[in-house]
Protein backbone atom coordinates (compact mmCIF):
# COMPACT_ATOMS: atom_id res chain seq x y z
CA UNK A 1 0.00 0.00 0.00
CA UNK A 2 3.00 2.46 0.56
CA UNK A 3 4.31 2.06 -2.71
CA UNK A 4 0.99 2.57 -4.33
CA UNK A 5 0.54 5.81 -1.98
CA UNK A 6 4.19 6.73 -3.38
CA UNK A 7 3.43 6.52 -7.03
CA UNK A 8 0.15 8.51 -6.32
CA UNK A 9 2.51 10.85 -4.99
CA UNK A 10 4.86 11.18 -8.06
CA UNK A 11 1.95 11.39 -10.08
CA UNK A 12 -0.11 13.51 -8.86
CA UNK A 13 3.22 16.16 -8.38
CA UNK A 14 2.84 18.97 -10.33
CA UNK A 15 7.03 19.45 -10.78
CA UNK A 16 7.07 15.78 -12.27
CA UNK A 17 4.94 16.70 -15.12
CA UNK A 18 6.79 19.85 -16.58
CA UNK A 19 9.95 20.66 -17.95
CA UNK A 20 12.51 18.76 -20.37
CA UNK A 21 12.19 15.69 -18.32
CA UNK A 22 8.95 15.98 -17.50
CA UNK A 23 5.77 13.58 -18.19
CA UNK A 24 4.37 16.32 -21.01
CA UNK A 25 7.44 16.69 -22.87
CA UNK A 26 8.03 12.44 -22.31
CA UNK A 27 4.40 12.00 -23.41
CA UNK A 28 4.31 14.00 -26.71
CA UNK A 29 7.81 12.27 -27.47
CA UNK A 30 6.53 9.29 -27.60
CA UNK A 31 3.41 10.15 -29.55
CA UNK A 32 5.97 11.91 -32.37
CA UNK A 33 8.38 9.17 -32.33
CA UNK A 34 5.15 6.07 -32.83
CA UNK A 35 3.15 8.73 -35.05
CA UNK A 36 5.96 8.95 -37.81
CA UNK A 37 7.51 5.78 -37.58
CA UNK A 38 4.27 4.15 -37.91
CA UNK A 39 3.78 6.72 -41.37
CA UNK A 40 7.12 5.42 -42.46
CA UNK A 41 6.28 1.96 -42.12
CA UNK A 42 3.17 1.90 -43.80
CA UNK A 43 5.22 3.55 -47.05
CA UNK A 44 7.40 0.93 -46.72
CA UNK A 45 5.28 -1.77 -46.31
CA UNK A 46 1.89 -1.18 -47.18
CA UNK A 47 2.62 -0.69 -51.10
CA UNK A 48 4.74 -3.83 -51.34
CA UNK A 49 2.03 -5.90 -49.38
CA UNK A 50 -0.67 -4.85 -51.67
CA UNK A 51 1.57 -5.25 -55.09
CA UNK A 52 3.09 -8.81 -53.26
CA UNK A 53 -0.91 -9.57 -52.75
CA UNK A 54 -2.14 -8.29 -56.05
CA UNK A 55 0.22 -10.66 -57.81
CA UNK A 56 0.03 -13.51 -55.35
CA UNK A 57 3.99 -13.73 -55.48
CA UNK A 58 6.14 -13.70 -52.13
CA UNK A 59 4.39 -15.10 -49.90
CA UNK A 60 6.30 -17.08 -47.91
CA UNK A 61 8.44 -13.88 -47.51
CA UNK A 62 5.58 -11.77 -46.63
CA UNK A 63 4.38 -15.00 -43.64
CA UNK A 64 7.40 -15.52 -42.58
CA UNK A 65 9.15 -12.12 -42.15
CA UNK A 66 7.25 -11.65 -38.83
CA UNK A 67 8.06 -15.25 -37.27
CA UNK A 68 11.85 -15.07 -38.55
CA UNK A 69 11.66 -11.38 -36.73
CA UNK A 70 10.50 -12.76 -33.29
CA UNK A 71 13.68 -14.29 -32.48
CA UNK A 72 15.52 -10.76 -32.87
CA UNK A 73 15.35 -9.27 -29.99
CA UNK A 74 14.74 -5.67 -30.10
CA UNK A 75 17.00 -4.48 -26.87
CA UNK A 76 19.58 -6.11 -29.23
CA UNK A 77 18.83 -4.16 -32.89
CA UNK A 78 18.85 -0.85 -30.82
CA UNK A 79 22.18 -1.28 -28.78
CA UNK A 80 23.50 -2.96 -32.28
CA UNK A 81 22.45 0.08 -34.37
CA UNK A 82 23.65 2.78 -31.03
CA UNK A 83 27.33 1.29 -32.22
CA UNK A 84 27.38 1.37 -35.74
CA UNK A 85 28.02 5.04 -37.46
CA UNK A 86 24.15 5.61 -37.60
CA UNK A 87 23.78 5.72 -33.46
CA UNK A 88 25.91 9.14 -33.85
CA UNK A 89 23.06 10.69 -35.30
CA UNK A 90 20.50 11.34 -32.15
CA UNK A 91 16.98 9.40 -32.78
CA UNK A 92 18.11 7.75 -35.95
CA UNK A 93 19.13 4.18 -34.35
CA UNK A 94 15.35 4.48 -32.09
CA UNK A 95 13.72 5.52 -35.32
CA UNK A 96 14.89 2.65 -37.70
CA UNK A 97 14.39 -0.01 -35.31
CA UNK A 98 10.97 1.41 -34.57
CA UNK A 99 10.57 0.85 -38.51
CA UNK A 100 12.46 -2.53 -38.84
CA UNK A 101 9.93 -4.39 -36.12
CA UNK A 102 6.76 -2.56 -37.39
CA UNK A 103 7.33 -3.15 -40.97
CA UNK A 104 6.66 -7.22 -40.39
CA UNK A 105 3.00 -7.05 -38.76
CA UNK A 106 2.04 -4.47 -41.70
CA UNK A 107 3.76 -6.58 -44.29
CA UNK A 108 2.31 -10.12 -43.18
CA UNK A 109 -1.95 -8.80 -42.34
CA UNK A 110 -1.98 -6.09 -45.54
CA UNK A 111 -0.54 -9.16 -47.84
CA UNK A 112 -2.77 -12.32 -45.83
CA UNK A 113 -5.77 -9.34 -46.18
CA UNK A 114 -5.31 -9.23 -50.04
CA UNK A 115 -4.64 -12.84 -50.58
CA UNK A 116 -7.84 -13.63 -48.66
CA UNK A 117 -9.92 -12.05 -50.70
CA UNK A 118 -12.34 -14.54 -52.64
CA UNK A 119 -11.15 -15.81 -55.89
CA UNK A 120 -14.50 -15.90 -57.41
CA UNK A 121 -15.27 -12.19 -56.73
CA UNK A 122 -11.62 -11.04 -58.27
CA UNK A 123 -12.61 -13.58 -61.28
CA UNK A 124 -16.19 -11.91 -62.07
CA UNK A 125 -14.40 -8.08 -61.65
CA UNK A 126 -11.70 -8.97 -64.15
CA UNK A 127 -14.93 -10.57 -65.93
CA UNK A 128 -16.59 -7.17 -65.96
CA UNK A 129 -13.09 -5.52 -67.88
CA UNK A 130 -11.74 -4.39 -65.12
CA UNK A 131 -7.85 -3.14 -65.39
CA UNK A 132 -5.30 -3.94 -62.79
CA UNK A 133 -5.29 -1.03 -61.10
CA UNK A 134 -9.07 -0.60 -60.97
CA UNK A 135 -9.08 -4.49 -59.63
CA UNK A 136 -6.33 -3.57 -56.55
CA UNK A 137 -8.56 -0.20 -55.45
CA UNK A 138 -12.14 -1.05 -55.87
CA UNK A 139 -12.01 -4.80 -55.36
CA UNK A 140 -8.78 -6.08 -53.50
CA UNK A 141 -8.14 -3.05 -51.17
CA UNK A 142 -11.78 -2.60 -49.71
CA UNK A 143 -12.09 -6.28 -48.99
CA UNK A 144 -8.67 -6.59 -47.86
CA UNK A 145 -9.09 -3.25 -45.56
CA UNK A 146 -9.80 -4.68 -42.30
CA UNK A 147 -7.00 -7.05 -42.43
CA UNK A 148 -5.18 -3.46 -43.42
CA UNK A 149 -6.07 -2.14 -40.75
CA UNK A 150 -5.51 -5.08 -38.30
CA UNK A 151 -1.69 -4.87 -39.34
CA UNK A 152 -1.80 -1.10 -38.32
CA UNK A 153 -3.09 -1.76 -34.93
CA UNK A 154 -1.05 -4.29 -34.26
CA UNK A 155 2.16 -2.24 -35.68
CA UNK A 156 1.26 0.95 -33.67
CA UNK A 157 1.26 -1.39 -30.44
CA UNK A 158 4.07 -2.43 -31.25
CA UNK A 159 6.05 0.89 -31.61
CA UNK A 160 5.07 2.05 -28.30
CA UNK A 161 6.49 -0.86 -26.52
CA UNK A 162 9.96 -0.33 -28.92
CA UNK A 163 9.69 3.13 -28.44
CA UNK A 164 9.58 2.54 -24.73
CA UNK A 165 12.82 -0.16 -24.76
CA UNK A 166 14.77 2.91 -26.80
CA UNK A 167 14.89 4.76 -23.81
CA UNK A 168 17.86 1.95 -22.66
CA UNK A 169 19.63 3.49 -25.48
CA UNK A 170 18.71 6.72 -25.03
CA UNK A 171 16.23 7.43 -26.74
CA UNK A 172 13.34 10.29 -25.82
CA UNK A 173 9.68 8.65 -24.68
CA UNK A 174 7.71 7.35 -21.66
CA UNK A 175 10.26 4.92 -20.91
CA UNK A 176 13.28 7.83 -20.16
CA UNK A 177 10.77 8.18 -16.91
CA UNK A 178 11.83 4.47 -15.95
CA UNK A 179 14.94 4.28 -16.91
CA UNK A 180 15.49 7.51 -14.85
CA UNK A 181 13.67 5.91 -11.93
CA UNK A 182 16.03 2.72 -11.94
CA UNK A 183 19.23 5.19 -11.83
CA UNK A 184 17.89 7.02 -8.88
CA UNK A 185 16.75 3.73 -7.77
CA UNK A 186 13.47 5.53 -7.15
CA UNK A 187 10.72 2.77 -6.94
CA UNK A 188 7.49 5.33 -6.69
CA UNK A 189 8.99 6.81 -10.47
CA UNK A 190 9.85 3.81 -11.69
CA UNK A 191 5.91 2.13 -11.16
CA UNK A 192 4.78 6.01 -12.11
CA UNK A 193 6.46 5.43 -15.55
CA UNK A 194 5.29 2.03 -15.80
CA UNK A 195 1.97 3.00 -15.33
CA UNK A 196 1.91 5.87 -18.26
CA UNK A 197 3.35 3.65 -20.44
CA UNK A 198 0.94 0.46 -20.03
CA UNK A 199 -1.84 3.32 -20.15
CA UNK A 200 -0.32 4.79 -23.17
CA UNK A 201 -0.29 1.36 -24.97
CA UNK A 202 -3.69 0.21 -23.89
CA UNK A 203 -5.41 3.62 -24.81
CA UNK A 204 -3.64 2.73 -28.90
CA UNK A 205 -5.26 -0.56 -28.75
CA UNK A 206 -8.25 0.94 -27.43
CA UNK A 207 -8.30 3.60 -30.32
CA UNK A 208 -7.45 1.11 -32.62
CA UNK A 209 -10.23 -1.12 -31.71
CA UNK A 210 -13.20 1.30 -31.54
CA UNK A 211 -11.63 2.57 -35.32
CA UNK A 212 -11.95 -0.69 -36.91
CA UNK A 213 -15.67 -1.38 -35.32
CA UNK A 214 -16.94 1.68 -36.83
CA UNK A 215 -14.86 2.02 -39.94
CA UNK A 216 -16.19 1.46 -43.71
CA UNK A 217 -15.62 -2.04 -44.05
CA UNK A 218 -16.59 -2.78 -40.76
CA UNK A 219 -19.05 -4.82 -42.05
CA UNK A 220 -16.31 -7.28 -43.36
CA UNK A 221 -15.32 -8.28 -39.63
CA UNK A 222 -18.63 -10.82 -40.09
CA UNK A 223 -16.08 -13.04 -42.20
CA UNK A 224 -15.17 -13.86 -38.47
CA UNK A 225 -11.05 -12.63 -38.30
CA UNK B 1 57.33 3.69 -20.27
CA UNK B 2 54.63 1.40 -20.61
CA UNK B 3 54.19 -1.48 -23.36
CA UNK B 4 51.78 -0.60 -25.77
CA UNK B 5 48.59 -1.87 -26.22
CA UNK B 6 48.60 -5.39 -27.90
CA UNK B 7 47.51 -4.43 -31.63
CA UNK B 8 44.79 -7.55 -31.43
CA UNK B 9 40.79 -7.39 -32.64
CA UNK B 10 39.90 -6.44 -28.46
CA UNK B 11 41.88 -3.78 -28.48
CA UNK B 12 40.33 -2.34 -32.28
CA UNK B 13 37.17 -3.32 -30.80
CA UNK B 14 35.73 -5.22 -33.64
CA UNK B 15 32.45 -6.14 -34.17
CA UNK B 16 33.66 -9.95 -34.56
CA UNK B 17 36.65 -11.02 -32.46
CA UNK B 18 38.02 -14.83 -32.37
CA UNK B 19 39.82 -13.61 -28.98
CA UNK B 20 37.06 -12.45 -27.42
CA UNK B 21 35.01 -15.95 -27.55
CA UNK B 22 38.23 -17.57 -26.38
CA UNK B 23 39.11 -14.91 -23.34
CA UNK B 24 35.40 -14.45 -21.99
CA UNK B 25 34.32 -18.04 -22.59
CA UNK B 26 33.34 -18.33 -18.92
CA UNK B 27 31.41 -14.54 -19.24
CA UNK B 28 29.16 -16.18 -22.09
CA UNK B 29 28.88 -19.55 -20.66
CA UNK B 30 27.48 -18.14 -17.91
CA UNK B 31 24.96 -15.78 -19.52
CA UNK B 32 23.65 -18.50 -21.97
CA UNK B 33 22.59 -20.95 -18.64
CA UNK B 34 20.99 -17.73 -16.99
CA UNK B 35 19.19 -16.81 -20.87
CA UNK B 36 18.32 -20.63 -20.61
CA UNK B 37 17.03 -21.06 -16.65
CA UNK B 38 15.23 -17.65 -17.43
CA UNK B 39 13.78 -18.70 -20.78
CA UNK B 40 12.22 -22.74 -19.56
CA UNK B 41 11.53 -21.44 -16.31
CA UNK B 42 8.84 -19.07 -16.97
CA UNK B 43 7.25 -20.87 -20.36
CA UNK B 44 7.45 -23.34 -17.99
CA UNK B 45 5.15 -21.20 -15.46
CA UNK B 46 2.87 -19.91 -18.02
CA UNK B 47 2.38 -23.65 -19.42
CA UNK B 48 0.99 -24.33 -15.64
CA UNK B 49 -1.05 -21.43 -15.04
CA UNK B 50 -2.76 -21.71 -18.91
CA UNK B 51 -3.60 -25.19 -19.44
CA UNK B 52 -6.11 -24.68 -15.95
CA UNK B 53 -7.03 -22.09 -17.49
CA UNK B 54 -7.84 -23.04 -20.97
CA UNK B 55 -9.95 -25.95 -19.48
CA UNK B 56 -11.90 -23.45 -17.40
CA UNK B 57 -12.77 -20.84 -19.70
CA UNK B 58 -13.88 -24.40 -21.94
CA UNK B 59 -15.77 -26.28 -18.94
CA UNK B 60 -17.48 -22.33 -18.21
CA UNK B 61 -18.02 -20.27 -21.15
CA UNK B 62 -19.11 -17.11 -19.74
CA UNK B 63 -15.30 -17.47 -17.95
CA UNK B 64 -13.44 -17.13 -21.81
CA UNK B 65 -15.12 -13.41 -22.34
CA UNK B 66 -12.70 -12.71 -18.95
CA UNK B 67 -9.81 -14.64 -19.41
CA UNK B 68 -9.49 -13.48 -23.29
CA UNK B 69 -9.53 -9.73 -22.05
CA UNK B 70 -7.68 -9.77 -19.12
CA UNK B 71 -4.83 -11.71 -21.17
CA UNK B 72 -5.09 -9.25 -24.11
CA UNK B 73 -4.31 -6.58 -21.39
CA UNK B 74 -1.50 -7.85 -20.16
CA UNK B 75 0.09 -8.79 -23.84
CA UNK B 76 -0.36 -4.90 -24.76
CA UNK B 77 1.69 -3.81 -21.66
CA UNK B 78 5.30 -3.30 -23.09
CA UNK B 79 7.90 -5.28 -21.39
CA UNK B 80 9.54 -2.74 -19.67
CA UNK B 81 6.61 -1.48 -18.08
CA UNK B 82 5.73 -5.03 -17.31
CA UNK B 83 9.04 -5.68 -15.16
CA UNK B 84 8.97 -2.06 -13.89
CA UNK B 85 5.09 -3.08 -12.64
CA UNK B 86 5.79 -5.83 -11.15
CA UNK B 87 9.60 -4.33 -9.34
CA UNK B 88 7.52 -3.16 -5.71
CA UNK B 89 6.45 -7.27 -5.75
CA UNK B 90 9.62 -8.86 -6.30
CA UNK B 91 12.57 -6.36 -5.83
CA UNK B 92 15.57 -6.76 -7.86
CA UNK B 93 15.30 -10.23 -8.40
CA UNK B 94 15.54 -12.98 -11.12
CA UNK B 95 11.90 -14.24 -10.19
CA UNK B 96 10.79 -10.54 -11.56
CA UNK B 97 11.53 -11.81 -14.57
CA UNK B 98 10.11 -15.00 -14.72
CA UNK B 99 7.07 -13.77 -13.63
CA UNK B 100 6.54 -10.84 -16.70
CA UNK B 101 7.99 -13.55 -19.10
CA UNK B 102 5.47 -16.01 -18.17
CA UNK B 103 2.34 -13.62 -18.21
CA UNK B 104 3.26 -12.67 -21.75
CA UNK B 105 3.74 -16.78 -22.49
CA UNK B 106 0.40 -17.14 -20.55
CA UNK B 107 -1.31 -14.88 -23.03
CA UNK B 108 -0.29 -16.97 -26.20
CA UNK B 109 -0.58 -20.14 -24.78
CA UNK B 110 -4.66 -19.53 -23.52
CA UNK B 111 -5.32 -18.37 -26.95
CA UNK B 112 -3.96 -21.21 -28.83
CA UNK B 113 -4.95 -23.42 -26.20
CA UNK B 114 -8.85 -22.48 -26.67
CA UNK B 115 -8.72 -22.34 -30.11
CA UNK B 116 -7.23 -25.93 -30.34
CA UNK B 117 -9.91 -27.26 -28.03
CA UNK B 118 -12.45 -25.27 -30.11
CA UNK B 119 -10.68 -26.51 -33.35
CA UNK B 120 -11.68 -29.88 -32.49
CA UNK B 121 -14.39 -31.48 -34.81
CA UNK B 122 -17.44 -32.36 -33.01
CA UNK B 123 -17.63 -35.48 -35.04
CA UNK B 124 -14.32 -36.78 -33.10
CA UNK B 125 -16.70 -35.75 -29.86
CA UNK B 126 -19.61 -37.12 -30.47
CA UNK B 127 -17.69 -40.15 -31.76
CA UNK B 128 -15.94 -40.33 -28.43
CA UNK B 129 -19.24 -40.01 -26.56
CA UNK B 130 -20.67 -42.91 -28.87
CA UNK B 131 -18.15 -45.24 -27.64
CA UNK B 132 -19.05 -44.42 -24.04
CA UNK B 133 -16.12 -42.33 -23.21
CA UNK B 134 -16.37 -39.95 -19.55
CA UNK B 135 -15.58 -36.70 -20.36
CA UNK B 136 -12.09 -36.97 -18.67
CA UNK B 137 -10.72 -39.77 -21.18
CA UNK B 138 -12.59 -37.56 -24.53
CA UNK B 139 -10.52 -34.43 -23.22
CA UNK B 140 -7.31 -36.76 -22.29
CA UNK B 141 -7.29 -38.77 -25.29
CA UNK B 142 -9.50 -37.28 -27.88
CA UNK B 143 -9.50 -33.48 -27.42
CA UNK B 144 -6.07 -32.70 -26.22
CA UNK B 145 -3.79 -34.42 -28.67
CA UNK B 146 -6.15 -32.94 -31.27
CA UNK B 147 -5.60 -29.37 -29.74
CA UNK B 148 -1.80 -30.13 -29.55
CA UNK B 149 -0.86 -28.36 -33.27
CA UNK B 150 -2.81 -25.27 -31.93
CA UNK B 151 -0.95 -25.78 -28.71
CA UNK B 152 2.57 -26.23 -29.77
CA UNK B 153 1.99 -23.23 -32.48
CA UNK B 154 1.97 -20.97 -29.23
CA UNK B 155 4.20 -22.93 -26.98
CA UNK B 156 6.55 -22.21 -30.00
CA UNK B 157 6.01 -18.40 -30.25
CA UNK B 158 5.57 -17.70 -26.38
CA UNK B 159 9.69 -19.54 -26.53
CA UNK B 160 10.91 -17.75 -29.07
CA UNK B 161 9.28 -14.66 -27.70
CA UNK B 162 10.50 -14.96 -23.96
CA UNK B 163 13.83 -15.92 -25.81
CA UNK B 164 14.10 -12.86 -27.20
CA UNK B 165 12.39 -10.52 -24.20
CA UNK B 166 14.61 -11.99 -21.26
CA UNK B 167 17.51 -9.57 -22.72
CA UNK B 168 15.08 -6.63 -21.63
CA UNK B 169 15.46 -8.69 -17.99
CA UNK B 170 18.93 -6.62 -18.00
CA UNK B 171 17.58 -3.41 -16.04
CA UNK B 172 17.25 -5.23 -13.21
CA UNK B 173 20.78 -7.37 -13.53
CA UNK B 174 18.80 -10.63 -14.68
CA UNK B 175 18.57 -10.10 -18.41
CA UNK B 176 21.19 -13.39 -19.43
CA UNK B 177 22.67 -12.38 -22.64
CA UNK B 178 20.83 -9.15 -22.31
CA UNK B 179 23.06 -8.22 -19.65
CA UNK B 180 25.81 -8.62 -21.66
CA UNK B 181 24.39 -6.29 -23.81
CA UNK B 182 23.52 -4.05 -21.85
CA UNK B 183 27.58 -4.12 -20.54
CA UNK B 184 28.50 -3.33 -24.17
CA UNK B 185 26.43 -0.86 -24.96
CA UNK B 186 27.59 1.27 -21.88
CA UNK B 187 31.64 0.20 -22.46
CA UNK B 188 31.04 0.46 -26.25
CA UNK B 189 32.16 -3.06 -26.79
CA UNK B 190 31.34 -3.70 -30.15
CA UNK B 191 32.02 -7.71 -29.76
CA UNK B 192 30.40 -8.47 -26.62
CA UNK B 193 26.96 -6.67 -28.26
CA UNK B 194 27.25 -8.68 -31.75
CA UNK B 195 28.21 -11.97 -29.92
CA UNK B 196 25.53 -11.82 -27.44
CA UNK B 197 22.87 -10.94 -30.26
CA UNK B 198 23.98 -13.59 -32.03
CA UNK B 199 23.62 -16.03 -29.22
CA UNK B 200 20.16 -15.21 -28.51
CA UNK B 201 18.72 -15.73 -32.04
CA UNK B 202 20.91 -18.81 -32.04
CA UNK B 203 19.26 -20.08 -28.91
CA UNK B 204 15.93 -18.93 -29.96
CA UNK B 205 15.81 -21.09 -33.30
CA UNK B 206 17.20 -23.58 -31.65
CA UNK B 207 14.44 -23.85 -29.05
CA UNK B 208 11.99 -23.27 -32.45
CA UNK B 209 13.46 -26.43 -33.80
CA UNK B 210 13.44 -28.41 -30.92
CA UNK B 211 9.68 -27.50 -29.95
CA UNK B 212 8.99 -28.63 -33.71
CA UNK B 213 10.62 -32.05 -33.23
CA UNK B 214 8.13 -32.45 -29.82
CA UNK B 215 4.97 -31.46 -32.45
CA UNK B 216 5.80 -33.81 -35.03
CA UNK B 217 6.70 -37.01 -32.15
CA UNK B 218 3.35 -35.80 -30.52
CA UNK B 219 1.62 -35.56 -34.14
CA UNK B 220 2.05 -38.80 -35.73
CA UNK B 221 -1.10 -39.00 -37.81
CA UNK B 222 -0.16 -35.62 -39.21
CA UNK B 223 2.86 -36.64 -40.82
CA UNK B 224 1.41 -39.03 -43.25
CA UNK B 225 -0.40 -36.90 -45.11
CA UNK B 226 1.89 -33.90 -45.19
CA UNK B 227 3.76 -35.47 -48.47
CA UNK B 228 0.91 -36.29 -49.98
CA UNK B 229 -0.93 -33.01 -49.73
CA UNK B 230 2.13 -31.04 -50.80
CA UNK B 231 3.16 -27.58 -50.42
CA UNK B 232 0.20 -25.31 -51.93
CA UNK B 233 -2.47 -26.96 -49.77
CA UNK B 234 0.12 -26.33 -46.62
CA UNK B 235 0.18 -22.95 -47.37
CA UNK B 236 -4.03 -22.29 -47.74
CA UNK B 237 -4.38 -24.23 -44.23
CA UNK B 238 -1.66 -21.50 -42.51
CA UNK B 239 -3.75 -18.72 -43.52
CA UNK B 240 -6.17 -20.08 -42.33
CA UNK B 241 -5.01 -20.79 -39.09
CA UNK B 242 -4.13 -17.04 -39.16
CA UNK B 243 -7.34 -15.52 -39.51
CA UNK B 244 -9.22 -17.96 -36.86
CA UNK B 245 -6.30 -17.47 -34.23
CA UNK B 246 -5.23 -14.41 -34.59
CA UNK B 247 -2.04 -14.89 -32.03
CA UNK B 248 -0.62 -17.28 -34.01
CA UNK B 249 0.47 -15.54 -37.85
CA UNK B 250 -1.13 -12.12 -37.13
CA UNK B 251 -0.62 -10.71 -34.04
CA UNK B 252 2.64 -8.92 -33.25
CA UNK B 253 5.88 -9.56 -31.26
CA UNK B 254 5.86 -8.44 -27.48
CA UNK B 255 8.93 -5.91 -27.09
Amino acid sequence: MNTLAAVWDWLTTGANWSGENGVWHRLLQHLVLTVSCLVISALIALPVALTLGHLGRGGALAVNLANVGRAVPTFAVLVLLLLTPVGRHGQWPTVIALVLFAVPPLLTNAYVGMRDVDRDVVRAARGMGMTGMQLVWRVEVPLAFPLVLTGVRIAAVQLVATATLAALVGGGGLGRIITAGFSLASTPQVVAGAVLVAVFALLMEAGFELVERYAPGGWARGRGR
Amino acid sequence: MTAPPPDDCLARNEWICGDYLSTRRQILLDAVLQHLQLTVVSVALGLLVAVPLALLARRWRWTVGPVLGVTTVLYTIPSLAMFSLLLPVYGLSATLVVVGLALYSLTLLVRNLLAGLNGVPAEARDAARGMGYGPLRQLLTVELPLAVPAAMAGLRIATVSAVALTTVGAIVGYGGLGNLIYAGMNSFFKAQVLTASVLCVLIAIVFDLLLLGAERLLTPWRRAGRTARGRRSRWRGRAAAGRTQPVAAASGRRT
